[in-house]
């Protein structure tokens, strides 16, 4: 068949090639291509002008928030008579100021981390609980509701967090120091009243990180090629078995990023932390007693009674927070994009 | 008895008979243990009088108990199975569980003071011992900021996406790629920051609502980048490659073939971007200002805004200031709730059909 089919083929497209050479057809395509060019290529390149601007725009915004961020920083830096980095003092005022971000970077750290290990696990646990127990029919929907856990406002969960969850909290913080006190970081030195402290503020920020960490954790489980978990399940595992040697391996790289996303998120929520931490200058592990800051907490709370110098500290804290999450996020950034190369080379 | 054990004394070589499946646990047993741990979750809560403390004994009971049980009655693999099943079940209800309070709370708190009054009348004259005033002014101010960061972020995230997808291959195109996906990152009070140094200190203008555009606007751009992104790459090549051979200039083709048949994801993604910024407080403390009375004019003197009502009035010393506080939120949920049911409505009206 194709055999005998190749002849006229060949004998087809040599005719059209040749009627395309024929010069009155290249004389009329001719005539009608050049205006024509032009015209799609103004058109074109206009677009393609505004649409590469906007991409520049968005690159330069990015470098903007570093050089500004750097210059008034520099700015503040000079009159700075502490040590900016080592210092938890924060005078802005004065003779003779003197500001460090020690006891901010300790805070900020410490309520994320508590953030991280509540949170991470629970995101696995839901993120699982979406791909593979719930049934399908309902698994989208339940999806969504975790999903409008991230629309609820920063400032709803600080409101709820001070008033509602904080007072209920205070029974935890008395019987964690109780039993674990020897744990340093469980000790407590108040008899507080109060449970506005680093801990409840690292509990919020689990709620908070939860539905990220969840979606992105997610979105890799079920990306786990199919026919691994079909095997598994086929030589006699069980689900949970199938899960340990299929899901959580392949997965393993997206759920670290995924938590590296909610830690940057958990590193500079401001709202909910600044309404529900008894803050203090001073820097403190322990977890219980109200106390400790974190860097977006202190920004909101001193922004609006500082003097030109103090906004310009507060400015080289934002730096500090800037840094810090760009170099969480770009972490999480590039282990993902790894992993999208490596799943795709598997698909 | 004896019987049988004559029938199997008199064939030796007779094995047992083989069994193919294992033991498992009666069906009706887990759903004794979920009775019994009801019970205990109400015993503790009767001795402690706490929800919670019974929800978790609960819960600890049934995960337990129903382990114990599948390991004594099945095996240790499937003992481990339900085990994973349980815990798995309830970090899903953990997560829940702060959804609902939220909501609950606030509906509970906020209702009472949510009314056409509340909506209709702002801050202006209301002293600390009024039971009076309400949020005009601070929606007026949300509308306008919000409305004024789209006008910038939309345009701006839609050209970038539609570049990354029909144009960009080179190292640009990867640059900002990554730069967006960093911009997701960049905490809201660090935009805030931003805005502030360059417009305010740099420039020279005034706290204003359209300072707070700003900082919204770059709040919203990454995201509408990504969605559009996303949904620019379902549209499928043959609509482009057929307009294309048509004739169709690619411009043109971007504009009427690939934008109309992407636009409902495109939608969904602009109102989910919206109600992630509507809700933002940390950089409008920084750039709005605090204005209690009725400001229309975004671009010169003090504004307010639904979240920075509510992070103001929770700090007020007045007596009624946490109704107001309550009353804020909820509205400020409603919205957003509304704008999220609404974008996913969008989204699944207007959904690509994949794989036709």
């Amino acid at each position: 068949m194709s055999t005998s089919i190749t002849p006229e083929s060949r004998d087809n497209a040599q005719r059209d090639s040749g009627s395309r050479r024929s010069p009155k057809a290249d004389q009329a395509h001719g005539a009608d291509a050049k205006p024509n060019k032009t015209q799609v290529r103004l058109g074109d390149r206009v677009f393609l002008g505004l649409s590469r601007g906007a991409g520049i725009t968005l690159l330069v915004i990015m470098a903007g928030i570093a050089v500004f961020l750097v210059v008034k920083a520099l700015d503040a830096l000079g009159d700075n008579n502490g040590n900016f980095l080592t210092d938890s003092t924060w005078v802005t005022d004065g003779s003779k100021p003197a500001f460090g971000v020690a006891g901010l970077v300790g805070g900020t750290v410490i309520s994320a981390g508590i953030a991280m290990l509540i949170a991470v696990p629970v995101a696995v646990g839901v993120a699982l609980f979406i791909t593979h127990y719930a049934p399908r029919r309902v698994a989208q929907t339940l999806g969504y509701i975790v999903d409008l856990l991230a629309a609820v406002p920063s400032v709803v969960f600080g409101l709820w967090g001070l008033v509602f969850l904080s007072p209920k909290l205070l029974g935890l913080h008395t019987w964690l120091s109780d039993y674990l006190g020897w744990i340093p970081i469980f000790d407590k030195d108040e008899t507080g009243t109060t449970a506005r402290t680093l801990f409840t503020c690292g509990i919020i920020l689990a709620i908070m990180v939860l539905p990220i960490i969840a979606a992105v954790t997610r979105e890799v489980f079920l990306q786990v090629p199919r026919a691994h978990e079909e095997a598994a399940l086929a030589l006699g595992a069980t689900r949970w078995e199938m899960i340990r040697t299929a899901v959580l391996p392949f997965g393993k790289p997206g759920i670290i990023s995924a938590s590296m996303l909610g830690l940057g998120r958990a590193l500079g929520e401001t709202i909910a932390v600044a309404m529900v931490l008894s803050s203090s200058q001073e820097f403190t592990y322990k977890i219980l007693d109200p106390g400790g800051n974190t860097i977006a907490a202190n920004i909101a709370n001193q922004f609006a009674e500082s003097n030109d110098l103090g906004r310009g500290a507060l400015i080289a804290s934002g730096l500090v927070l800037f840094v810090l999450t760009l170099l969480v996020n770009g972490a999480a950034r590039v282990v993902i994009n790894r992993h999208k190369e490596f799943s795709g080379a598997n698909a | 008895m004896s019987i049988v054990k004559t029938d199997t004394a008199a064939p030796p070589a007779e094995p047992k008979p083989l069994q193919l499946t294992r033991r498992s646990m009666p069906t009706w047993i887990p759903w004794a243990v979920a009775v019994a741990a009801v019970g205990v979750g109400l015993l503790t809560k009767a001795v402690q009088g706490n929800w919670a403390l019974g929800g978790f004994f609960a819960g600890l009971f049934y995960v337990v108990v129903v382990s114990l049980a599948s390991w004594q009655i099945e095996d240790r693999r499937r003992a481990s199975d339900r085990l994973a099943t349980s815990i798995v079940y309830s970090a899903f209800v953990v997560a829940v569980v702060p959804l609902v309070s939220i909501l609950w709370y606030t509906v509970q708190q906020g209702w009472e003071k949510l009314s056409p009054e509340f909506l209709s009348h702002s801050m202006n004259g209301v002293g600390p011992r009024d039971d009076k005033g309400g949020i005009y002014h601070a929606i007026i101010g949300t509308l306008e900021q919000v409305g004024l960061a789209g006008l910038i972020a939309v345009p701006l995230g839609l050209l970038t996406a539609i570049y990354l997808v029909e144009y960009g291959r080179g190292r640009l195109a990867r640059t900002i790629t990554f730069f967006v996906d960093v911009m997701t990152g960049v905490p809201s009070i660090v935009a805030g920051l931003f805005v502030y140094a360059f417009w305010i200190l740099a420039l020279g203008f005034e706290a204003s609502g359209f300072a707070g555009s700003l900082a919204l606007a770059i709040l919203m751009l990454p995201t509408v980048v990504r969605s559009a992104e996303e949904m620019l790459k379902l549209v499928p090549n043959e609509l482009r490659e057929a307009s294309l051979a048509l004739g169709v200039p690619k411009w043109r083709t971007v504009l009427k073939v690939v934008l109309p048949t992407a636009i409902g994801g495109i939608i969904t993604g602009v109102m989910l971007s919206i109600a992630r910024v509507i809700g933002e407080t940390a950089p409008l403390l920084l750039l709005v200002g605090l204005s209690q009375s009725i400001n229309t004019d975004p671009f010169s003197g003090w504004q307010s805004s639904i979240p920075l009502f509510v992070f103001d009035q929770n700090h007020s010393g007045s007596r009624f200031a946490p109704d107001r506080a309550w009353a804020a939120a909820l509205t400020l949920i409603i919205i957003v709730m509304l704008l999220n049911l609404v974008a996913r409505l969008i989204a699944r009206w207007k959904a690509p059909k994949a794989g036709r």
